[in-house]
């Protein structure tokens, strides 16, 4: 496994700054937008959002859930992704503005769940997504980002991670590719 | 994070004795999901919209084949439903027989209650679909332990430790059996407590304590799983009278009362309100019979999605 590191330290936090700015540029004080990110690895991005979303807005309660896609997925049987983690949605989404948060866009499927998942809890008045690494060129269905932290161009064999100061330690993006 | 087990370590669901405690794990994390999927606004997700289920029901049920049947609908699951007294079960087809002819219309799981024990081990052997075993004699009731083990967690927040009670007609009861073995698996204490002719001799060898004293019984527990006198299992007086039964063996407010401390009463159902248990107790704040109820379908969907995810 060979690794390419393709977003860390002071650009990191500039790309996190950039996507809050361009969130408020839309949503001024988010009276009407929730941020809900997607289990499993997406629900860091959006608690990071949240959190300097509030720095720069001391006035704005922004809202924030966590969705869990597992049953929704089109790859059933097809995959070992079978464990649930729990969705946390506290508030109705009927008629809100939602933005899905997920750390890497690939092939769009899970965005395609996300959304299917969504609309248990209402209709909201628009859906949008916000991702840190767009896997362009790699999409199995029409789906594209609306916010966007950086943009790669992959193979199908590479992987891409993106790890927190939370939990691993440092905040990075790592292109991880065989031999 | 701990390592999770991704998937149960058994193809059909035919008794508590095949699961490990790790399987149990699972089925009650994936349970709690569900159980959240049950409190939304639309409480259906389409995991199984490619499945479908045949319910064959050769003996009477009301919460457990209603429950599964919810259960598989929320799942996205096609449903069918057979009843043996309706069928052509009467007019002398074998189990094999129908069964086969029932997964020729390609169907991919069975659910089964048959009165004779080991009836869906035996099944399994034969025919290809995967079985969840709905009942089977006096021998085992997996989901029914799953859902009652799950609702005690729910209420002590976990289920190593515990107390527990299985109190009345033990010697009928495929409730009792899968009960014992699945809290024994979690790591719980467990007593059977009623008239000596309705123990059976081999519960000793399942490492239980047998108590015959329902006082005693009571105030050893954390909770007590009142079982229901299977009259029509019985086909000898195993006590002289119910009116005598129900008062050596029945738990009502007075004795509840009389207790060292509050206790957690628990019942399969069906009820028989006045027997083993009087109504004021069954509707008491100290009762979670409904609960368990509740529980089933989280509990069922869990075990059929499961089960279901092991296909191909």
């Amino acid at each position: 496994m060979q690794n390419l590191t393709l977003l860390d330290g002071p650009k990191f936090q500039i790309t996190i700054q950039r996507l809050c700015h361009q969130l408020i540029e839309n949503h001024d004080l988010f009276t009407n937008s929730v941020i809900i990110g997607i289990q499993p690895r997406g629900i860091f991005l959006a608690k990071r959002i949240i959190d300097e979303l509030e720095k720069k807005l001391p006035k704005a309660k922004i809202k924030g859930g966590n969705l869990d896609i597992t049953f929704f997925r089109d790859d059933f049987r097809r995959k070992d992704n079978l464990v649930p983690s729990p969705t946390q949605i506290n508030f109705f989404i009927e008629g809100k503005k939602v933005i899905l948060v997920d750390d890497v866009l690939w092939t769009g499927r899970t965005i395609r769940a996300a959304m299917d998942a969504l609309l248990a809890f209402g209709r909201p008045a628009k859906v949008e997504l916000l991702t840190l690494v767009d896997r362009r060129y790699s999409r199995h269905l029409p789906i594209e980002a609306d916010y966007i932290g950086i943009k790669v161009d992959t193979i199908d064999s590479q992987k891409v991670v993106v790890s927190w100061k939370e939990t691993d330690k440092e905040d990075k993006v790592i292109l991880l590719s065989e031999k | 994070m701990a390592e999770r087990a991704q998937t149960l370590s058994t193809k059909h669901l035919l008794g508590i004795k095949d699961l490990t405690a790790k399987d149990i794990e699972l089925i009650f994390e994936t349970a709690d999901t569900f159980k959240d999927v049950l409190n939304r606004p639309i409480k259906k997700v389409p995991s199984l919209r490619d499945v479908t289920i045949a319910n064959v029901f050769f003996e009477n049920s009301t919460r457990t084949r209603l429950s599964f049947e919810l259960a598989q609908k929320r799942l996205s699951a096609d449903t069918i439903n057979f009843a043996a007294s309706s069928s052509s079960v009467s007019k002398g087809e074998t189990l094999i027989d129908t069964v086969n002819n029932i997964l020729s219309m390609k169907v991919d799981m069975i659910v089964m209650r048959h009165p004779y024990a080991g009836a869906g081990i035996f099944l399994s052997k034969h025919v290809s679909a995967q079985i969840v075993n709905a009942g089977d004699g006096a021998h085992e009731h997996p989901t029914q332990a799953l859902l009652d083990a799950f609702s005690i967690r729910e209420k002590y927040g976990e289920v190593r430790g515990k107390k527990i009670a299985i109190i009345g007609d033990v010697l009928h009861s495929r409730v009792a059996l899968s009960n014992i073995l699945c809290l024994k698996k979690l790591g719980a204490e467990v007593m059977v407590c009623g008239p000596s002719t309705l123990i059976p001799k081999f519960i000793r060898t399942l490492d239980v304590r047998v108590e015959h004293d329902l006082i005693r019984a009571l105030n050893w527990c954390d909770v007590a799983n009142m079982l229901r006198i299977q009259l029509e299992r019985q086909d000898i007086k195993y006590f002289p009278s119910l009116r005598e039964y129900s008062m050596m063996y029945g738990l009502n407010k007075q004795i509840l009362n009389s207790l060292e401390k509050e206790i957690v009463v628990m019942h399969p159902g069906p009820i028989n309100r006045g027997v083993e248990i009087t109504s004021d107790v069954a509707d008491s704040k100290q009762s979670i019979i409904l609960d368990q109820v509740e529980n089933g379908v989280a509990i069922r969907m869990a075990v059929l999605y499961l089960l279901a995810s092991q296909r191909n």
